[in-house]
C-alpha cells in the first residue's frame, strides 16, 4: 500500500472546539443553574438566608409592605414572607423530586422494555400508555389522590403518576429510533449480546431527550404541587408550602399585593430555570 | 376509506373502555366504601339497617364484576349512577356544569391559538433577532406560571389596580376575559412552541427554494406553501392539548368562583365523591378521543401521502 | 456581451462570531446557449456560488463583495423583493433533490403552472393548457393524469423532469442545475442530462451545471470551472481541460475520478495464492436466494431466486440501480436479515439457519462496512472504543492487549495514532469510514461485505479507500462482497460482477467479460450510460 498523500491527515482540534469547554455557557443558562443552586440552599440550610421563624409571626407586625427589615413584607399573622418562602422550597423542591423520580423510573423503565422487547409487549404497553394519554395529567393525578389521600408525599406520587405516560412514551420512541441505527446493528455485526449493545449503546444514545424530559417535568412538577396545595390537597396550614402561600394570600388581595406576587414569581423563577436547563441538555445532546 | 375510518373509530372505542375500566377500578373498587365512610359518620346518626339499605339503592353491595357491569352497562346508557356528595344523579349535575366549561373551554382554545399563531409567524418573518428571540421565549415563560397564581394577578391588576374588570358581577363578556385569558396563556404555549418550529423546518426544506427560484415573494410561499406544511404537526399537538382545557378549567373554575365541570371535579376529589370523579375522567377522556379522531380524519385531507396510506384517492 | 459575468464573488458565511468564507474572489462567465460546469468536491463553494447567483443564499450567507452582471446589469446587490422578477422568468433553476424539492400537498399541475402565475402569464385555462404542454414537452406519459397527482405518486425521474418543467415554463435565459441528477440512478441521470440538452438546444439557453461528478460535466458541457476551497483552480474549454489539466488539483481529479481514468482492470488475482485455494475455491456460496415481503396482501420478491459464488481472496461486485435487491441480498448474507428460502454458505457453514451464540459466532467471520460512516459509528465513543467492541465482545484481548491492537489497527488503515482518543464527529468523511474498516478487521475477518462503502465519499477520498482496501486484500487474503450502484467503482476494484436488477442476477461474469462484451441488454444499458464514457471514448 502506498502512503497516503497528505489530504486526508487528521484535523487538529480546532480552537473553536477547545475553547467551547473553556468558554462559559450562554449567561440565561448560568443564571438558571443559580436560581436552581439557590433554591436547594434555601431547601438546606434556610438558616443562612432568613433568621425570621417561618411559622410563628410578630402579630403587631402583621400585613406589612416589603422593605428592608421584611424584604418579602409580612402575611396577616405578621410572619415574614421571605422566611415561609425559604423554609417552604424544602417541600416544594422534594415534592418535585419525588413526582419527577416515580415518572421518570416508572416511565422509563416501561419505555425501555417496550422499545427494546417489541413484540406484544410493545403494544401492550404502548396501549396502556395510549389510555393514560387520554386523560388529563391533571385529572389522573387528582384520582390518585382520591385513592392515596390528600398530603404533601401523596400529591407529588400523584403528579408522578400522571407523567408516567410521557417518560414511557418518549423512552420507548427514543429507543426504538437509536436501535434502527447502522451503529446498533454494527454492534451486533461485532458480536455484541443483546444486553450488552443495549446498555454500550442504545441506553446512552437514547437517555439524553428523555432526561431533557425529566428537567422540564421538574418544573411541572413544582407547578402542579403547588396546583394541589392551593386547591387544598397538599399541605395543610400553617405549613409554608408555595402553592399554599399563595392561596392564603388570596384573601388580602386588594390590600396586600406581595402575599401572593412575591411566592409566585419565585415558583416561576424556579420553572423557568428548570425549563432551560432542559433545553440546553436537548440542544447538547444534538 | 371506510376500512381506515372503521380501525380509528375501533380504537378510540376501545381507549375509552379502557379508560372507563382504569377509572372504575380506580375509584370504586380500590379506595374501600366511599358510601360507608360518608353514612358511617356518628354524626347522621344512622342505623346499620339504614346504612344497608343506602347501600343497596347505591348498589355498592353487590359483588365487583356486577357492580361493573351494571355501571359500565348504565354509562352506555347515559346513566352515570348517582352522587354520593348529592344525591343527585351524576347526569344531572354534569348537565348543569358543562355548558358554562364548554364556553369557557372553547374560547380559551381560540383565544390560545390566537396567540400562538401571532407568536410562531411574527418571530418566524421578523427581521429583528430581539424580536424574535424576545417571542420565542414567551412560551417558555408561559409553562412556568402556576394558572391559579396567573389568575389572581389578573385579578390583582385588572381589577383591583386598574378597575378594568368588576371583581363581581359585571357583564357577561366581562366575567369571561379573565378566565379565559387564564385558561388560554398555558395551553398557547406548546402550540406556539410546535408551530414556530414547524414553520422553520418547513422554511428549510429544499421545495421553498424552488418555490423561491420560481421568482415568488415572501408572501407568496407563507400562505400557498409553508403554512399548510406547518399546520400537520400544529394540528397533532392541538389535539393533545384539548385534554389540557378540561384540567385547566378546574384550577381557572375555582379562581374565579365559577360554576361548570372543573368546580365540581374540585368538589368531588374533596369528599371523595368517586361516582362523579370516574363520570369526569370518562367524559374528559371522551373529548379527547373524538377531538384526536377528527384531527386523525382531518389529515389525510391535508396531507395527500397519508390519503395514499389510507385508501383515499385523490 | 456574456449573459452572466461573475466577478470577483466572495461570499461568507456567519454563525455568531465566526464568518467562513465560502467563496474567495471567483470569476466567471456563461455565454448565451452554453453550458458551463462548475466542479467540485464537498466544501468548493461550487453550490454556494450557484445560490449566490440567484440570490437564494440561507440567511447568515451574504455576498461580500464582486458583482454578478446579468446581461450587463449587477444584480449582487438586489434586495430579494428586487430579484423576484429575475427569478423565474430570466433564471430557472433545477435542484438536487427531486424528493424534497417539490412541495408534498400540492398537485403537480399547480406546481409547474406556478411559475406562469406568479409572473401572471395567463389566466386559469391558458394556465392549465401551458402545463399540460409541458409536461409532454419534459417527457411525461399521460400529461392530464400527471397534472393532477401529487409528488408522491411519481418516480424520483418522473418528480426531476417536472422540477424541469417548472424551470423552463418562462424560458429563461440562464438555467441554473445544480447536482440535477446526483440522487437519481445513472439510466435515469443519462436520460434526465439528455432532456437538459435537448431543451437547451430548442430554446437556446445557457446552463450553467453545478456538478461534484467530472464524468458528468465531462459529457455535458463546453467549459468548465474547477472549484476548490472556495477559489477557481482553472478554468477553460472542457476539451481542453480533459485534455491538458494546468493545475496539480484538477490533474488529481482527473486521475482519482474511476470513469475518467478507467484504471486497467485489476490484475486477475491469482487463484492459487495460497496452495489450499483450490481445495476451497469458493468462501462465499449463495442459492436461489429469495426474500420475500408482505406489502398489504400481495408478496413483492425483494431478491428473486439469486445465485453466485465468490472465490476465495478475491473481490465480486453485485452491481444495480436502486431497488435491484442487491443491498437485500447483503445483508442476508451478514445475515441482518432472514431469507424467504434459498441458501448462503460461508466456508461450508450454512448461514442462514444460524441462531442464537452460533449466529454471533458466524459474526467474527463476516464484517459489513456501511455506506454511511457517520450514522455506522457510536456518536458517542472515542474511536478507540469503536475499533476495540468486537476485540471486547469477542473477548480475544485483555485490556492492554486491546489498545494495542487498536493502535495496530489504526497504522493498517492509515489513521494517525491521534485519532484514538477522538470522536467520529471529529473526523472527516474518509476518516471514519477507515474507522469502519479498522472495525471490521479486528476480528480477523475472512469476508468483508462492503455495502456501498465508497459511494458517499467525494473522488480523491474514494480513491485512497478504494487504494486502502486493495491493499488491505493483498495483504490479508481478505475475500470482498462488493455491493455498488457505480459500475465505474466496481471496475476498478472487481474480478468478477454480478449485474442485478428487479431482484434478479441478469448477468454474471469477469470484470472484463462484463465491460467488453456485456451479454444483457441490461448491461449494455448502464454501461453506456455511465458519464465520462463519452470523454474516455474521445480521449
Amino acid at each position: 500500500m502506498t502512503a497516503q498523500s497528505g489530504i486526508d491527515v487528521l484535523q487538529p482540534t480546532s480552537p473553536a472546539r477547545t475553547g467551547l469547554s473553556l468558554r462559559l455557557p450562554p449567561a440565561g443558562l448560568m443564571l438558571a443553574w443559580l436560581a436552581i443552586a439557590v433554591a436547594v440552599l434555601w431547601a438546606t440550610v434556610p438558616g443562612l438566608f432568613t433568621g425570621h421563624d417561618p411559622i410563628n409571626g410578630v402579630p403587631a407586625e402583621k400585613l406589612q409592605a416589603p422593605s428592608a427589615a421584611h424584604l418579602f413584607g409580612t402575611d396577616a399573622l405578621g410572619r415574614d414572607l421571605l422566611a415561609r418562602v425559604v423554609h417552604g422550597s424544602a417541600r416544594s423542591l422534594s415534592g418535585g423530586f419525588v413526582a419527577v423520580a416515580v415518572g421518570l423510573v416508572v416511565g422509563t423503565l416501561l419505555g425501555l422494555l417496550a422499545g427494546s422487547v417489541g413484540g406484544l409487549l410493545d403494544e401492550l404497553v404502548m396501549r396502556v400508555v395510549d389510555v393514560l394519554l387520554a386523560v388529563p395529567g391533571l385529572l389522573l393525578a387528582l384520582t390518585a389522590i382520591i385513592l392515596l389521600g390528600a398530603g404533601t408525599t401523596n400529591v407529588a406520587i400523584a403528579v408522578g403518576i400522571g407523567s408516567v405516560a410521557a417518560f414511557a412514551r418518549l423512552t420507548r420512541s427514543e429507543v426504538v429510533r437509536v436501535r434502527r441505527t447502522d451503529y446498533v446493528e454494527a454492534a451486533f455485526g461485532s458480536g455484541g449480546r443483546f444486553f450488552t449493545v443495549l446498555r454500550r449503546h442504545v441506553l446512552p444514545n437514547s437517555l439524553g431527550p428523555v432526561v431533557a424530559l425529566a428537567a422540564v417535568q421538574f418544573g411541572s412538577a413544582i407547578l402542579a404541587i403547588s396546583t394541589f396545595s392551593f386547591l387544598g390537597y397538599g399541605a395543610k396550614p400553617p405549613d409554608p408550602e408555595w402553592g399554599l402561600l399563595i392561596a392564603e394570600g388570596r384573601n388580602y388581595l386588594a390590600t396586600s399585593w406581595w402575599l401572593t406576587t412575591l411566592p409566585g414569581l419565585v415558583v416561576v423563577l424556579v420553572v423557568v430555570a428548570a425549563g432551560r436547563i432542559s433545553r440546553s441538555i436537548s440542544r447538547e445532546d444534538r | 376509506m371506510t376500512r381506515y375510518l372503521a380501525l380509528r373509530v375501533g380504537q378510540a372505542v376501545l381507549v375509552l373502555w379502557a379508560a372507563f375500566t382504569a377509572g372504575f377500578v380506580l375509584l370504586q373498587l380500590l379506595p374501600g366504601d366511599s358510601i360507608l365512610i360518608k353514612f358511617q359518620n356518628p354524626e347522621l346518626g344512622l342505623s346499620p339497617d339504614q346504612i344497608a339499605e343506602i347501600r343497596r339503592l347505591y348498589g355498592s353491595d353487590a359483588p365487583a364484576i356486577v357492580r361493573y357491569v351494571h355501571t359500565l352497562l348504565g354509562f352506555l346508557h347515559g346513566d352515570f349512577g348517582y352522587s354520593i356528595d348529592t344525591g343527585t344523579p351524576v347526569l344531572d349535575r354534569l348537565a348543569e356544569g358543562l355548558p358554562a366549561t364548554a364556553k369557557l373551554a372553547t374560547l380559551g382554545f381560540l383565544v390560545a391559538v390566537l396567540i400562538a399563531v401571532t407568536i410562531a409567524f411574527v418571530s418566524s418573518y421578523s427581521r429583528f433577532a430581539w424580536i424574535r428571540g424576545a417571542l420565542l421565549a414567551l412560551p417558555s415563560l408561559f409553562v412556568s406560571v402556576p394558572t391559579f397564581w396567573l389568575g389572581i394577578v389578573l385579578i390583582q391588576v385588572f381589577s383591583f389596580q386598574l378597575k378594568l374588570v368588576p371583581v363581581i358581577g359585571g357583564t357577561g363578556f366581562e366575567q369571561l376575559i379573565l378566565p379565559v385569558l387564564t385558561l388560554a396563556v398555558p395551553i398557547s404555549a406548546p402550540l406556539a412552541q410546535v408551530l414556530a418550529r414547524s414553520l422553520d423546518q418547513v422554511q428549510a426544506q429544499p421545495f421553498v427554494a424552488v418555490v423561491a427560484a420560481k421568482g415568488a415573494s415572501q408572501r407568496w410561499i407563507l400562505w400557498r406553501h409553508v403554512a399548510r406544511n406547518a399546520l400537520l404537526p400544529t394540528l397533532t399537538i392541538a389535539g393533545v392539548t384539548f385534554g389540557e382545557l378540561i384540567a385547566g378549567s378546574v384550577v381557572t373554575e375555582t379562581v374565579f368562583g365559577r360554576n361548570g365541570i372543573g368546580r365540581l371535579t374540585e368538589q368531588a376529589v374533596a369528599v371523595q365523591d368517586t361516582p362523579v370523579m370516574l363520570a369526569i375522567v370518562v367524559l374528559s377522556a371522551t373529548v379527547f378521543v373524538l377531538v384526536n379522531l377528527v384531527v386523525d380524519l382531518l389529515y389525510p385531507v391535508l396531507d395527500p401521502r397519508l390519503a395514499a396510506k389510507v385508501g383515499v384517492t385523490a | 456581451m456574456s449573459l452572466l459575468e461573475v466577478r470577483d464573488l466572495t461570499v461568507a458565511y456567519r454563525t455568531g462570531n465566526q464568518v467562513h468564507q465560502a467563496v474567495s474572489g471567483i470569476s466567471f462567465t456563461v455565454e448565451p446557449g452554453e453550458v458551463v460546469a462548475v466542479v467540485g468536491e464537498s466544501g468548493s463553494g461550487k453550490s454556494t456560488t450557484a445560490h449566490a447567483i440567484i440570490g437564494l443564499l440561507p440567511g447568515n450567507g451574504s455576498v461580500d463583495s464582486g458583482q454578478i452582471l446579468l446581461g450587463g446589469t449587477d444584480i449582487a446587490g438586489w434586495s430579494s423583493k428586487r430579484l423576484e422578477s429575475v427569478r423565474g422568468a430570466q433564471i430557472g433553476l433545477i435542484p438536487q433533490d427531486p424528493t424534497s424539492s417539490l412541495n408534498p400537498v400540492k398537485t403537480i399541475g399547480a406546481q409547474i403552472g406556478e411559475t406562469l402565475r406568479i409572473h401572471k402569464r395567463g389566466d386559469r385555462r391558458t394556465i392549465a393548457r401551458q402545463v399540460i404542454e409541458l409536461l409532454t414537452r419534459v417527457g411525461l406519459s399521460d400529461p392530464e393524469m400527471r397534472a393532477r397527482q401529487y409528488p408522491h405518486e411519481l418516480s424520483g425521474g418522473m418528480r426531476q423532469r417536472v422540477l424541469i418543467a417548472g424551470a423552463i415554463a418562462l424560458r429563461p435565459r440562464l438555467i441554473i442545475a445544480d447536482e440535477p441528477t446526483s440522487a437519481l440512478d445513472v439510466t435515469v441521470q443519462r436520460r434526465i442530462l439528455d432532456l437538459i440538452d435537448d431543451l437547451r438546444r430548442e430554446f437556446g439557453t445557457a446552463v450553467l451545471l453545478v456538478t461534484h461528478d467530472l464524468g458528468v460535466a465531462a459529457d455535458r458541457s463546453d467549459r468548465l470551472v474547477v472549484m476548490r476551497n472556495g477559489q477557481v483552480e482553472e478554468q477553460g474549454t472542457t476539451r481542453a481541460v480533459l485534455a491538458g489539466p494546468q493545475a496539480d488539483y484538477t490533474r488529481k481529479l482527473l486521475q482519482d475520478a474511476p470513469s475518467l481514468t478507467p484504471r486497467r482492470f485489476r490484475d486477475a488475482r491469482p487463484p492459487a495464492h495460497t496452495p489450499a485455494a483450490d481445495e476451497q475455491p469458493s468462501a462465499i456460496t449463495v442459492r436461489d436466494l429469495v426474500k420475500e415481503y408482505r406489502i398489504g396482501r400481495k408478496p413483492f420478491r425483494a431478491v428473486d431466486g439469486v445465485s453466485f459464488e465468490v472465490r476465495r481472496g478475491t473481490t465480486h461486485a453485485l452491481v444495480g440501480e436502486s431497488g435491484s435487491g442487491k443491498t437485500t441480498t447483503a445483508r442476508m448474507i451478514v445475515r441482518f436479515a432472514t431469507p424467504t428460502s434459498g441458501s448462503v454458505t460461508i466456508d461450508g457453514t450454512d448461514v442462514a439457519r444460524l441462531r442464537g451464540e452460533a449466529l454471533r459466532r458466524f459474526r467474527r467471520r463476516v464484517q459489513l462496512v456501511y455506506q454511511n460512516p457517520a450514522g455506522s459509528l457510536d456518536p458517542r465513543e472515542s474511536v478507540g472504543d469503536i475499533v476495540a467492541e468486537p476485540l471486547r465482545n469477542f473477548r480475544l484481548a485483555d485490556r492492554a492487549g486491546r489498545s494495542k491492537r487498536v493502535r495496530e489497527l489504526l497504522d493498517r488503515v492509515a489513521l494517525p495514532q491521534a485519532a484514538y482518543d477522538r470522536r467520529p464527529r471529529e473526523l472527516s468523511g474518509g476518516q471514519r469510514q477507515r474507522v469502519a474498516i479498522a472495525r471490521a478487521l479486528a476480528v480477523d475477518p475472512e469476508v468483508i461485505v462492503l455495502d456501498e462503502a465508497v459511494s458517499a465519499l467525494d473522488v480523491t477520498v474514494q480513491a485512497q479507500i478504494l487504494d486502502l482496501l486493495d491493499g488491505l486484500q493483498r495483504d490479508l487474503g481478505l475475500t470482498y462482497l462488493f455491493i455498488s450502484h457505480d459500475l465505474a467503482v466496481v471496475r476498478q476494484i472487481s474480478d468478477t460482477v454480478s449485474v442485478m436488477r428487479k431482484g434478479r442476477i441478469v448477468e454474471t461474469g469477469t470484470t472484463q467479460q462484463v465491460f467488453h462484451a456485456p451479454q444483457h441488454a441490461y448491461t449494455g444499458e448502464l454501461l453506456a450510460a455511465v458519464p465520462g464514457a463519452g470523454a474516455e471514448q474521445a480521449a
